[in-house]
């Protein structure tokens, strides 16, 4: 009693908030989720804008900078602060030809902000080719390759910033279908018990002991080769969410059970609320946040299926750049000792798994009333 | 009874599944297999293929061939692999029980690290180790473990010069079975386990502890320590028991998940399973081989899911003696 007559007003803030304001409050509490937060929305902007930061076109190849390895800019030189790259010289080995590449400190290629380069189209209608950095004055095939290049002479930073795209909304777009699929089934399921929840049931007991990964591989190689980059991907992200609905159909399930004996529920069914207005207007409203959390801890698991396919080459197929595909030129231990920064496409990976895990748990923990 | 029949209708399942796989792809197998005799040099006519449908029943309804299909496979004739030229049975061969080998190891390992970690951390809510656990474990759940084997067999190469997969010595790839050859085949398991078990232990290790520490709140446990039971006695010998029911029941499903998970680390790391031959028959449309693959990884994955149900009601009393 004492904080409400010394803070009045914070104490009708918190009477009058929102669900949503007292989950955001609660929310805002655990700093790794709040943190993690930051990083998936740094990764989805990344994603968004991938063209405009990518330094040179992540499908140009050249034979003649194959895996040259990642390059480091110099801020300063003698003029004070003049940020440039080292310009490449290829050398033979005299005795394996294996082709190596040694800065030359002599050539300086300055690194500028907002140069233009390949033109791209900026969410879909805007034609523009102005890039956030890249390198000026450079002879025709000469960049900046701040992560190396691979076998074919691709810029991997580009093609990591491209890649975030692809493999963020396939993510995205998979989770979506499961939720759809999810919520559907597992409101079916609890709202009317009985046998349909028996076999609804059944049916995810038994998705649930079949082992995945030998059923996609199998049902992605059955895709037709002729289907175009686009068909695939959403084959790919069908399949991926054929499997992946059944955790969220559980969470589903369980809190319509819950809310059903609510207080609140029965009291709207004998106001004679129709059943529409009692899921939409009453139920839902109660367990959205629940339903927000289990899908963001349903992404990484879309991810990580994507990334996986990709990477043994059965899911996106090239020219279509992903986090497995790039993950799939590192395939070869051969090449990787030779190439190691092939495997810089796992970083992102590890990053936005962490942070959606983070983020869910922290939503999670926030959306319960009762934690 | 109720899981035995659920099981049975598992592997019808995944017995439709495998044939859909089968067929999935355009055209029939007579067309791949008289393209793969044109490649190499030799021809056949359109009445032998032809004769070969009729042969393989594939001129009757879809529902007719699963059924020929299922009998052959119940009679262990799993068709013939198309690259190999062989029967689907002896190109599989040993394949099949070394990723089962694998995959139990993994499970082993998966306990064994999980369960006594599990126990410290919820004694010690908290403390430095607690939390060192809690982070590796967090780290442990998002490395895909495809990547972790990746990773490691980089590692392995770079700072120790040496190839750190596959499960046999050279010398022992082709040997025929010997007390030595499986002595090679322990001193390779550790490192392929372990990759697998990684994701499981950390999500086995949060539910133990959080398991645990539920229990360790309720009354009968202040009882236990007010009546001056040391603390070792008053949380081994019933909260430890009762923490470990949903412990166990979580075998159902991460058994599967460590099959599939085989498949990929298989493939990275070079094993001998049936991983990399899946991928193969696949890449080269090769589905009969493709479909018996994928229908005897789920029928074992079933066996192994319903050993654990068994083993889990052997385990919990309530369970074992509730039925009476």
């Amino acid at each position: 009693m004492s904080t409400a007559t010394a803070h009045p007003a914070a104490e009708d803030r918190y009477a009058q908030a929102t669900q949503l304001q007292l989950t955001w409050w609660r929310f805002r509490r655990h700093r790794l989720a709040l943190v993690s937060m930051g990083v998936i929305i740094l990764f989805y902007m990344v994603a968004i804008f991938a063209d405009f930061l990518a330094a040179s076109d992540p499908h140009a190849t050249d034979a003649r900078r194959s895996f040259i390895p990642p390059q480091g800019i110099h801020f300063f030189d003698e003029q004070g602060f003049n940020p440039h790259v080292y310009g490449l010289r290829g050398v033979r080995d005299p005795r394996t030809f294996q082709l190596s590449y040694t800065p030359d400190p002599a050539r300086k290629l300055p690194v500028r902000l907002f140069i233009r380069g390949y033109t791209y189209n900026l969410f879909g209608i805007i034609e523009t080719d102005v890039h956030l950095f890249g390198v000026v004055g450079g002879r025709p095939g000469e960049s900046i390759f701040l992560l190396g290049t691979d076998q074919l002479g691709r810029d991997l930073y580009s093609r990591m910033m491209v890649a975030t795209r692809v493999s963020l909304f396939i993510g995205l777009a998979g989770v979506t279908l499961s939720l759809f699929l999810g919520v559907l089934l597992g409101g079916i399921s609890g709202l009317y018990g009985g046998w349909v929840d028996m076999l609804i049931q059944r049916l995810i007991e038994l998705l649930r002991s079949v082992p995945t990964i030998p059923l996609w591989m199998g049902l992605a190689a059955a895709l037709p080769r002729t289907w175009s980059v686009l068909e695939v991907y959403f084959a790919i992200t069908i399949i991926i969410s054929l499997i992946g609905w059944t955790d969220l159909a559980r969470v589903v399930r369980g809190r319509f059970l819950a809310l059903r004996e609510e207080d609140f529920v029965v009291a709207a069914e004998l106001s004679g609320a129709s059943q529409g207005r009692i899921i939409f207007r009453h139920m839902l409203p109660s367990f959205a946040s629940h339903i927000i959390a289990a899908t963001s801890l349903a992404l990484p698991a879309m991810i990580i299926s994507e990334t996986s396919l990709s990477f043994l080459g059965l899911g996106l197929r090239p020219p279509a750049v992903s986090w497995g595909i790039l993950l799939q030129d590192a395939q070869n231990i051969q090449v990787l000792a030779g190439a190691p920064w092939l495997l810089s496409a796992a970083v992102p990976v590890i990053l936005i798994i962490l942070a959606f895990n983070f983020f869910g748990d922290g939503l999670r923990d926030a959306a319960d009333p009762y934690g | 009874m109720r899981r035995l029949g659920l099981a049975l209708v598992t592997c019808v399942f995944i017995s439709v599944l495998s044939f859909v796989i089968i067929r999935l792809p355009p055209g029939d197998f007579v067309d791949a297999y008289i393209a793969n005799l044109a490649a190499s040099g030799s021809t056949v006519s359109v009445e032998q293929g032809e004769a070969m449908r009729r042969e393989y029943g594939l001129d009757r309804p879809l529902v007719v061939q699963y059924a020929r299909w299922m009998g052959r496979v119940l009679q262990g004739d799993f068709g013939v692999s198309m690259a190999w030229r062989r029967p689907v049975t002896e190109v599989i061969g040993d394949r099949l029980w070394l990723t089962m080998i694998v995959s139990v190891s993994a499970l082993f390992l998966t306990w064994m690290i999980a369960l006594p970690i599990g126990i410290y951390s919820a004694m010690r809510q908290y403390s430095f180790w607690d939390y060192l656990f809690t982070t590796l474990g967090f780290i442990g759940l998002a490395i895909p473990n495809f990547l972790l084997a990746l990773i490691l067999m980089y590692l392995g190469f770079r700072y120790l010069g040496l190839n750190v997969g596959g499960l046999f010595s050279a010398e022992y790839i082709q040997a025929p079975w010997s007390w030595a050859r499986v002595w090679d085949l322990t001193k390779h398991l550790p490192l392929p386990a372990a990759v697998l078990a990684l994701a499981g232990t950390a999500q086995l290790i949060r539910i133990m502890r959080a398991n645990l520490l539920d229990e360790l709140r309720k009354p009968y446990v202040v009882t236990a320590r007010a009546k001056g039971l040391t603390e070792r006695h008053a949380v081994l010998k019933y909260p430890v028991r009762a923490a470990l029911n949903p412990f166990a029941s979580s075998i159902a499903y991460l058994f599967p998940y460590l099959v599939s998970g085989s498949i990929v680390v298989s493939l990275v790391l070079g094993l001998p399973t049936v991983g990399p031959l899946l991928l193969q028959a696949l890449v080269a449309q090769d589905m009969f081989l493709a479909g018996a693959i994928v229908l005897l990884l789920g029928f074992m994955t079933v066996i192994g899911t319903l050993i654990s149900d068994l083993l889990l009601m052997w385990i919990d009393p309530r369970i074992r003696l509730g039925g009476r």
